[in-house]
């Protein structure tokens, strides 16, 4: 087991190697740079601020020094576009939030969408089942970024119960919104991922043989159905918590909560090349943490998986 | 009294190509400590017949008739009720041992759950329990195995540990579903035999369902043979073998290849099993009977009690079908 997580851990190292490499690439490959300006600059200016940032030097010395960047000193780089600011700066200010918001909505999620689904499963066919069914496809069409919106007006603009953005870390009346906002699709998700797997293991040939044993029927579901059925569940489980602790634009944008959601995107529009490796690191790192977890969480669940 | 006895047991399945009658009107007793085998092929409604009787059909299932099981009628009685006779008093060993038991949990919480629930016995005690009637199967080494998943075992012993932990609360029918269809041959004959052991040590009445000939002629004393979700034919096995009454019998047994003849081809009953759909009409064997006439189509034979413990579905002359 410890082997296994050591070599997993050991393969990650050349799989972020390869995703900074194309993501430079790719980056550099987009017409413009992060001093392109509608007002041209001095060709001057321009040649100075490129020599400052090393933008002058072929593309392969360029990584390599970001890459000698991180691995000696951690260092993500200066932000090309706000001045006094470094990405690990932006990145520290800014992460704290999308993980507080993001995980707040992933337990939301997952606690919401497991119940939703398997208690739809359980009443197969009856009016709760298409009531959570209802509720998940519902969830699941309206895009957060009308859900946004019809939030702010309802809870703050008519019934005042919300501030209508910023963020707080002491004030948990921050945080509801964005966590609806993000948690509802999610959920919508994982109830369905839920809802078909509960279903298909209640129609499997061992929990014939638990309703077979006499037991009663929540202990045939809490023993014997629910850890089969969460299996699915756990490997969507490991990419959404990433993508929802990383944070999202909308929320950013929408309750102005300054998370790296909204810097990222910011990033790409200025081409700010520093800031959009350092998020597209930080994605990618957690990604493989989380997959790696997924796996671990399985191995934990079904005994024929042995690492 | 016979220990159990069903009248006119029916099951159907809603479904959206229309209503399957997988059981229609199954009548038949259980005598304590009896062997009654109950032989038919795929979709003959063997199986679900007996799953009716402890209530594990599909959701959309329902049941009709009666099923007396010491006063009460297993068919009618509340979820609650039933959970007290199912293992305890009525076990089932499955068809299929590679997945009739929970990949996720070790045998002896599988085995254990059952002696907890219906004896109220402490874990350790339930799991003494299991690891003794592990060796009553002859798995060896069942001390520690027991500590093992079923992906750990081979099929033909995590047959035994079905067959074990139907056991456990000594009941007194145990309903075996063709429990070797899923093994090798030579592991066929040893669970039979260890079945065949273990009936006569705990003397609790069987049903054996298999659609085995061989099987049921070395474990059955009685054996109910069925077609179409009905009861052709019931006889003690020995004359049942001798002189079948029945067609659809007859076709059984001569379809069962024989070393001491020359023989060119197996000797299949032609034509396929009934589509069970919609309500059924006539004898369900008719259009595959080489018997049959007019009045076999259009009217349901009745099962007939004749001689003095036979019973047949059919509208032709016993003479005429044995001959």
């Amino acid at each position: 087991m410890i082997v296994y997580i050591l070599k997993r851990l050991a393969i990650a190292i050349p799989t972020l190697l390869l995703l900074i490499i194309f993501s430079f690439l790719l980056m550099h490959a987009a017409p413009g740079g992060p001093f392109t300006q509608e007002r041209e600059l001095p060709a001057q200016v321009l040649a100075n601020l490129n020599a400052k940032y090393g933008l002058d030097q072929p593309l392969w010395k360029q990584i390599a020094s970001y890459i000698w960047g991180i691995v000696a000193h951690f260092d993500f780089g200066p932000s090309f576009v706000y001045k006094d600011r470094t990405v690990n700066e932006i990145i520290a200010q800014g992460f704290p939030v999308t993980l507080t918001y993001g995980g707040v909505s992933f337990v939301v999620a997952v606690v919401a969408g497991v119940t939703l689904g398997a208690v739809a499963a359980v009443k197969h066919n009856t009016i709760i089942d298409y009531f959570a069914v209802g509720v998940s496809i519902g969830a699941q069409v309206l895009p957060n970024f009308v859900m946004a919106p019809i939030l702010v007006i309802v809870f703050t603009l008519i019934l005042g119960w919300l501030p209508g953005g910023g963020w707080r870390f002491s004030d948990p009346s921050y945080w509801i919104m964005p966590v609806i906002a993000l948690s509802t699709s999610y959920m919508a998700s994982i109830a369905r991922i839920m809802r078909s797997s509960m279903l298909e293991v209640l129609n499997s040939n061992h929990i014939r043989t638990a309703r077979a044993k006499g037991l009663p029927g929540h202990r045939v579901i809490w023993r014997h159905a629910l850890k089969p059925a969460l299996l699915p569940v756990i490997s969507y489980l490991g990419p959404a918590f990433v993508a929802m602790i990383t944070g999202s634009v909308i929320v950013d944008i929408y309750f102005s909560t300054g998370g790296i959601g909204k810097a990222f995107v910011d990033s790409a529009l200025n081409r700010d090349y520093a800031v959009m490796m350092g998020v597209t690191i930080l994605v990618g790192a957690l990604t493989i943490l989380f997959n790696l977890v997924v796996d671990i969480i399985y191995g934990w669940i079904d005994p024929k998986i042995r690492y | 009294m016979a220990l159990l006895d069903v009248k006119d047991l029916s099951v159907r399945f809603d479904t959206p190509e229309g209503e399957i009658h997988a059981v229609n009107g199954v009548s038949f007793s259980l005598e304590k400590g009896e062997t009654l085998g109950i032989v038919g092929e795929s979709g003959s409604g063997k199986s679900q017949l007996n799953f009716a009787l402890l209530g594990l059909l599909a959701r959309n299932g329902r049941t009709t008739g009666q099923a007396m099981f010491d006063g009460k009628n297993l068919l009618s009685i509340s979820e609650r009720e039933l959970n007290k006779i199912r293992a305890n008093r009525i076990a089932m060993v499955f068809q299929d041992p590679m997945t009739s038991l929970n990949p996720y949990m070790r045998i002896s919480d599988q085995m254990a759950e059952v002696i907890m629930l219906h004896k109220g016995l402490s874990k350790r005690a339930a799991i003494a329990e299991s690891v003794a009637m592990l060796d009553a199967v002859k798995i060896p080494d069942a001390k520690n195995r027991v500590r093992l998943y079923p992906h750990e075992f081979s099929g033909g012993m995590r047959q035994r540990v079905m067959i074990a932990m139907s056991l456990l609360c000594h009941p007194e029918i145990l309903i075996a579903d063709e429990p070797t269809t899923a093994l090798d041959v030579t592991v066929q004959a040893q669970i039979m035999e260890l079945l065949s052991e273990l009936q006569r040590e705990f003397g609790m009445a069987t049903i054996l369902i298999t659609h085995d000939l061989g099987v049921v002629a070395g474990f059955c004393e009685r054996a109910i043979v069925m077609y179409g979700g009905r009861i052709m034919e019931e006889a003690p096995v020995d004359p049942l073998f001798e002189t079948p009454t029945h067609p659809y019998t007859r076709g059984l047994l001569d379809a069962i290849p024989r070393v001491d003849e020359e023989q060119e081809a197996l000797r299949a009953i032609p034509g396929n099993p009934p589509n069970m759909t919609g309500a059924p009409k006539g004898c369900p064997f008719a259009p595959r009977c080489g018997f049959a006439d007019e009045r076999c189509r259009i009217e349901t034979p009745e099962l007939l009690t004749f001689g003095e413990d036979r019973a047949r579905a059919c509208f032709r002359p016993i003479e005429e079908v044995a001959a």
